[in-house]
């Protein structure tokens, strides 16, 4: 086998079994940093060694016990030896050498490393670089293009919260501490997301690779906690919102708007894995990802943009700015309020976000009270507001949309 | 991206071992945890299905089984970052059969569904 291919076959088998050795490890020596950087020069002798003795007949289990190889050196390497190798033995459950496997605490250690990858500690940045990397498996070359930022910049965020999460151990949150962590997790998985699904500059409208890496997060998360509302809220929210990304270009690459897509090349199989995901997340209680997941679906079932229940849309806005309220929340309410057949009210509640420092170089913000207001037959102050969005956005697919608006308005 | 692959193999006389198909539901289990896995079935017998053809201008249906020597046993869709993804799901999938039901042969193709990285603008 080349180097190249077997580069490959690496790649896939940590991608598959990265997290979870990196987990393994950081139990080990208690350090989420160091862990890495074991995972790292475990796979560096996989490329070392593979070419020439042909890839193993179980990669996972031959990278995870070369990596617990090269944790048990380094512990020994350690200063306070003696001391670490007591904790270790501890840890390991009956000694060094009786080949414990790093499988003990498989889902224990996962779920540790996510909610590690999210702590307080850290910057959102830090969080969102360190839970690609740790979690997805990406390079810091793949999270630099990601994010669109130099691969220095993404390597010096890696560096910095590494070292922020050093003094913090490898430790479970407290009971105390889990709801607002695993609200942390979510928030970055759900970052990621949004990343993807909206590049906020440059031509690229969507960077789908970043979707699903946030939606496998998400399945990861569901497989951990089961019974967590808001996990399956978060799933069947990405998983409705991603099967709209076949319809949100055209041909010629240029976005098409929610009430314009062709809905037959809406995905299937997502709105099937969303539907289900909702249906399980509203059983089992539900939330602010539940509610939005509860919008998206709305969409979903609708065969055509006609057929939109925008009263339910609207109504379940309603229950959304009350357990979430947020500026673009209530923009949000406002489109559903005028759809829904009120733009009247929508209006009022536009107009009532207009001290909202948040919203003051948004461009959606003009975009929304220019829909209304052509609801209302108000073209021409349509038409301005419209120009005024379309100076606002730093995309331009957008760009061209909302010209394109003011131009059909006059 | 996503593939779907497609288990071929005789289907046997004789049920597969209990291990197997405990080892296949737990390899599953794995894969649905792992976020790869989407959807997954196994198939009946062609037996129990029909072909439609379209030649020289004419629909025929014919009902199964069909002539072929393999038969589509399973499939399943998976959503990865690289063909080598798909392809070692696939092989830690056949390594359950090699290693519990000894003597059986089959293959998966590994087919890639076409997804926006197709299609750049």
């Amino acid at each position: 086998m080349s180097v190249e291919s077997v580069r490959r076959v690496v790649d896939a088998v940590w991608r598959i079994d990265g997290a979870h050795i990196v987990a393994g490890i950081a139990r080990l020596v208690n350090d989420v940093g160091l862990a890495e950087e074991i995972a790292q020069d475990t796979l560096v002798i996989a490329l070392e060694q593979w070419p020439r003795d042909g890839v193993p007949d179980d990669p996972g289990p031959w990278l995870r016990a070369t990596a617990r190889h090269r944790a048990i050196d380094v512990i020994r390497r350690r200063t306070r030896y003696a001391e670490k190798l007591r904790l270790f033995s501890r840890d390991a459950e009956g000694g060094v050498e009786d080949g414990t496997d790093l499988d003990d605490h498989i889902g224990d250690d996962l779920l540790r490393l996510i909610f590690t990858a999210a702590h307080p500690v850290l910057s959102t940045e830090g969080k969102v670089a360190l839970t690609l990397r740790l979690l997805g498996g990406l390079s810091t070359v793949e999270i630099a293009r990601a994010f669109l930022i130099p691969e220095a910049t993404a390597a010096q965020r890696i560096v910095r919260a590494k070292r922020m999460l050093s003094g913090v151990g490898f430790t479970m949150p407290t009971p105390a501490e889990t709801a607002e962590r695993l609200g942390a997790v979510l928030g970055v998985v759900y970052l990621i997301f949004n990343e993807g699904y909206s590049a906020t500059s440059g031509t690229d409208w969507a960077r789908p690779a970043l979707c699903s890496e946030a939606m496998r997060l998400g399945r990861v998360l569901a497989g951990l906690l089961p019974d967590e509302p808001e996990v399956h809220g978060l799933v069947a929210l990405m998983e409705l919102q991603a099967s709209r990304l076949p319809a949100r270009t055209d041909a010629d690459g240029r976005p098409v708007l929610l009430g314009d897509q062709d809905r037959r090349r809406w995905d299937r199989l997502l709105i099937r894995r969303g539907l289900a995901a909702l249906d399980r997340a509203e059983t089992l209680g539900g939330g602010p990802y539940t509610l939005q997941a509860a919008i998206a679906a709305c969409h979903a079932r609708a065969v055509s943009s006609d057929d939109t229940d925008w009263g339910r849309i609207a109504a379940l806005y309603e229950v959304l700015v009350y357990v979430r309220p947020s500026p673009v929340v209530r923009l949000n309410q406002a489109v559903a309020v005028g759809k829904a057949g009120d733009p009247a009210r929508g209006l009022r509640i536009v107009d009532a976000l207009s001290a909202e420092r948040a919203l003051r170089d948004y461009p959606q913000r003009p975009a929304v009270r220019g829909e209304l207001l052509a609801q209302l037959d108000r073209t021409p102050e349509a038409a301005a507001e419209f120009r005024r969005a379309a100076t606002l956005t730093h995309n331009e697919s957008e760009r061209t949309l909302f010209e394109a608006r003011a131009a059909e308005l006059g | 991206m996503r593939y779907l692959t497609l288990l071929r193999g005789t289907h046997s006389t004789t049920p597969p071992p209990p291990e197997l198909m405990a080892a296949i539901m737990t390899l599953g289990e794995e894969a649905t945890k792992s976020g790869a896995l989407l959807d997954t079935s196994g198939l009946a017998p062609s037996a129990s299905g029909a072909r439609v053809t379209l030649a020289g201008g004419e629909l025929t249906t014919t009902d199964g089984p069909f002539a072929e020597s393999k038969e589509v046993i399973s499939y399943a869709v998976y959503d990865v970052g690289a063909k080598e993804e798909a392809v070692e799901w696939a092989s830690r999938f056949l390594k359950v059969h090699r290693d519990l039901w000894p003597g059986w042969e089959g293959e998966v193709d590994v087919l890639k569904l076409f997804g926006p990285e197709d299609f750049p603008m």
